[in-house]
């Protein structure tokens, strides 16, 4: 097997690498700025210089007289490369006291402190002291760069990756370099701001804080926030995404790279998409009883709906039952909602079984999880078999987006695309159809299951939204109101919830576990970044309560368990999928 | 160490046997006698606290306070080094942006729209100073805090811009911490 060395460390050559690729793997980092393993190659930021030369097969080694950039050189079989010579450690520390030069260092208000490559590579081969007594050149700020970014245009190391990436990857070229020397900056034309469905990407790009999120600007240090491993939910694309979190409250998202989902980016879709888990609308307590536009109002509700606050739910259990003095522990136990909830829907859902089966339907939704409608389903089915399950609506907006854009703003050809934001607005349309493939033997959709509310009228109907958006137009939500009992889980209120005779609270993506499908069959796990919001709990938990399964929910072993029972989920066999994901079905 | 090392490390100590002197009691009673007898004709040692306020020095850790600039406006930039510094966890901070169109804070980024330090939960350890890079908090040689509500206690951005403001005027003003040239976020405040 041919090799190469790096510093001395002898690894194996593999193709298409650079040496800061094979370093990596080595175990040798090799500062960079310019390069990123997505974008071309310009060689232009001289931070990964290092010593290279070749060993010729008598053992003798001819090392280069000049340092060479890593990220331009390919790590080709006998390749020598030394990075700690004193050579390349100066060479280092004077391209480090060059950036700095006129780098306002204002560390202590810079958003990227923390996470910052000038810091790091600073901290670790530059000098601490400057050497400069002129003063520095300081530069306009610029917000006009994007609604969504920020310039801050002297703490630019010019290294050109966003440059690079709205030419390359997002193919609007919005962004470009003005002028020479150490006046040179990144600017858009005016009235063409930097506006594009994948902009958000330049932000993550930017090895320093030159280009920052105003969404995220001043909010939060970033060494405050934990990070949880997710999946984009609002196309099918499912791209592999990080969300940082602070004290539960979603701070950012960004993305996570996954060669087999998306690649290294996200659209702005995504990063700014998961605001709905923090929504006033939110629902926060299970309630019996149909609410009049966003109110919890109606005279069953006390029985069973939560009061939003503790001491409510104190005073009013203490005030209803006996006074002070002879009240019970049971009577001053706060009153949890939950087991009465659960209580009442399998005796309605037992009735409904019992009485009409074929007139008793369940609607479920793209959005959920996996393992949700697997539980769901199999509860269902194993009530009545005869109990209808069916896909509800599954939403498309317009066509495929797709990247990079030619000049006139055209798509590419399918062989040149390099990302695509899906027109299917919802992440487990296959995941879903599959578990009701084999729990219904065929996907009744939504066409098929509104003709019959139509014409012969179901009894009782459970419908499943958890959509980040309106998911159902007015004329569904009437037909579906024909239902006896229209039971709804939900995670904002909408036309549905108010329609719903019994709501009981969802919960977003970033509160939950999970496995969603995407488009090409790709099944992803994502993790729970914050606490359920307050009332709310995991879908999960209650579909679990429901069938009366006993134990909590654990994730691998209900994947396990669908792996051995539904033959499409075989790869889930394991019950972990990893970081990256395992591919289900084609 | 094994048990057998320890056991030879023990010693066992005997009472002093007591004499004939030290059980009549008297020269004991005679010297303390004496001891009183001594101190009423010193200087007086107990103070007269509250009435007289004694010389606190201005290097005390006492009650915080924020600094202002030399345009008056509060010096903090909201870096959060004092929030993350704080053993005790008793800062918080909400940072903002300046507004951009106000010429008085152009040359300023970034400041606390809100600043709460809880007095009562703070140990006064001063690692808040120590980690602002602006010498924007300081501790004072305020030492009597006193307050009839845990709410009074908890101080936030007007109430420490008026401890700054009141130490400045009654010439309290802390001996600052000795670091040298501070950073470039200062300099810029101050040119
Ligand atoms: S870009 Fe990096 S080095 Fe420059 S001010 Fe921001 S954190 Fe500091
Ligand atoms: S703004 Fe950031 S990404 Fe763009 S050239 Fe400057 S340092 Fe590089
Ligand atoms: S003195 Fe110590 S405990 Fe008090 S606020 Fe400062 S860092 Fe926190
Ligand atoms: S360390 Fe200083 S500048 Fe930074 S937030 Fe605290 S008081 Fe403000
Ligand atoms: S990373 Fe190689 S020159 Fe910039």
């Amino acid at each position: 097997m041919p090799s190469l060395f790096i510093n001395s460390v002898e690894i194996e050559v593999q193709p298409k690498e650079n040496i800061v690729q094979a370093a990596r793997r080595a175990g040798v980092e090799i500062p960079h700025y310019c390069w990123h393993p997505d974008l071309s190659v310009v060689a232009s930021c001289r931070m990964c210089l290092v010593e290279a030369g070749t060993k010729k097969d008598d053992g003798t080694v001819a090392m280069q007289p000049r340092l060479v950039p890593a990220c331009q050189t390919p790590a080709t079989p006998n390749t020598v490369v030394v990075t700690d010579s004193p050579k390349v450690k100066s060479s280092q520390a004077q391209t480090l006291e060059y950036l700095l030069l006129n780098h306002p260092l204002d560390c202590s208000i810079c958003d990227q402190a923390g996470e910052c490559y000038l810091q790091d590579y600073t901290y670790q081969f530059g000098k601490a002291e400057s050497r400069l007594d002129e003063p520095k050149v300081q530069r306009q700020d610029k917000y006009y760069i994007g609604e969504q970014i920020a310039l801050f245009t002297d703490r630019c190391v010019m290294c050109t990756r966003c440059v690079r990436f709205t030419r390359e990857y997002s193919g609007t070229a919005e962004l470009f370099v003005t002028s020479r020397g150490s006046v040179e900056e990144i600017e858009v034309l005016p009235g063409q701001p930097c506006d594009n469905k994948l902009a958000g990407n330049v932000v993550d790009l930017c090895p320093v804080g030159a280009l920052c999120s105003k969404d995220f600007l001043y909010k939060k240090r970033v060494w405050w926030l934990k990070s949880a491993d997710s999946v984009c939910q609002l196309c099918s694309t499912g791209c592999s995404i990080t969300v940082d979190q602070s004290e539960s409250k979603v701070e950012r998202v960004r993305p996570r790279e996954n060669p087999q989902a998306q690649g290294s980016f996200m659209c702005d879709d995504g990063r700014f998409g998961w605001k709905f888990a923090h929504s006033e609308n939110r629902i926060r307590a299970p309630r019996i009883g149909r609410a009049s536009h966003g109110q919890v109002a109606s005279p069953q509700l006390t029985t069973i709906g939560a009061p939003t606050n503790a001491v409510e739910q104190y005073s009013m259990s203490v005030n209803q039952s006996t006074p002070l003095a002879t009240a019970t522990v049971s009577d001053l136990t706060f009153a949890d909602p939950w087991p009465g909830l659960i209580n009442h829907l399998q005796s309605v859902l037992k009735q409904s079984a019992q009485d009409h089966p074929t007139k008793t339907l369940a609607v479920f939704s793209p959005f959920m999880t996996c393992e949700e409608a697997y539980l769901l389903a199999d509860y269902l089915k194993k009530t009545n078999p005869k109990i209808t399950l069916a896909m509800g609506p599954v939403p498309v907006v317009g066509e495929d987006d797709t990247y990079p854009k030619g000049p006139k703003g055209q798509s590419p050809a399918a062989e040149k695309t390099r990302f695509t934001i899906r027109a299917e607005k919802a992440p487990n349309r296959l995941g879903v159809e599959a578990v009701l493939q084999h729990f219904q033997k065929s996907i009744v959709n939504d066409e098929q299951w509104l003709s019959s509310m139509e014409l012969n009228p179901f009894e009782t109907v459970l419908v499943v939204g958890n959509s980040p958006a309106e998911w159902l137009n007015d004329e569904t939500v009437s037909k579906l109101r024909r239902a006896g009992k229209l039971i709804v889980v939900d995670i904002l209120e909408n036309n549905l919830t108010h329609a719903a005779d019994v709501v009981i609270p969802g919960v977003s993506f970033v509160e939950k576990e999970g496995t969603v499908v995407n488009h090409a069959g790709l099944a992803q796990t994502f993790h729970p970044a914050i606490r359920c919001s307050d009332g709310t709990r995991p879908d999960v938990r209650t579909y679990m309560e429901l069938s009366g399964r006993s134990g909590l929910y654990h994730g691998p072993t209900i994947r396990a368990e669908m792996a051995s029972v539904i033959p499409a989920f075989a790869a889930f066999e394991t019950g972990e999928l990893g970081e990256l994901g395992k591919r289900v079905f084609s | 160490m094994t048990t057998e090392n320890k056991k030879k490390t023990v010693r066992f100590a005997e009472p002093p046997k007591i004499g004939l002197s030290e059980a009549l009691y008297l020269p004991a009673i005679a010297a303390g006698i004496a001891t009183t007898v001594r101190h009423m004709f010193h200087k007086n040692q107990t103070r007269q606290y509250p009435e007289v306020e004694p010389d606190i020095p201005k290097n005390y850790r006492g009650v915080h306070r924020l600094n202002r600039d030399d345009q008056g406006r509060v010096k903090c930039v909201a870096c959060f080094m004092c929030q993350t510094a704080c053993p005790a966890n008793c800062i918080e901070i909400e940072a903002t942006g300046t507004d951009k169109n106000d010429p008085t804070w152009a040359d300023r980024d970034k400041f606390p729209k809100t600043f709460v330090i809880d007095e009562l939960r703070c140990i006064y350890c001063g690692m808040c100073e120590e980690a602002c890079p602006v010498d924007a908090i300081e501790l004072t040689s305020i030492y009597d805090l006193t307050g009839m509500t845990r709410q009074e206690m908890i101080f936030d951005k007007e109430k420490l811009l008026s401890v700054f403001d009141e130490t400045v005027q009654s010439g309290k003003d802390p001996v600052r911490t000795v670091r040298g040239q501070l950073g470039p976020a200062s300099e810029r405040l101050s040119s």
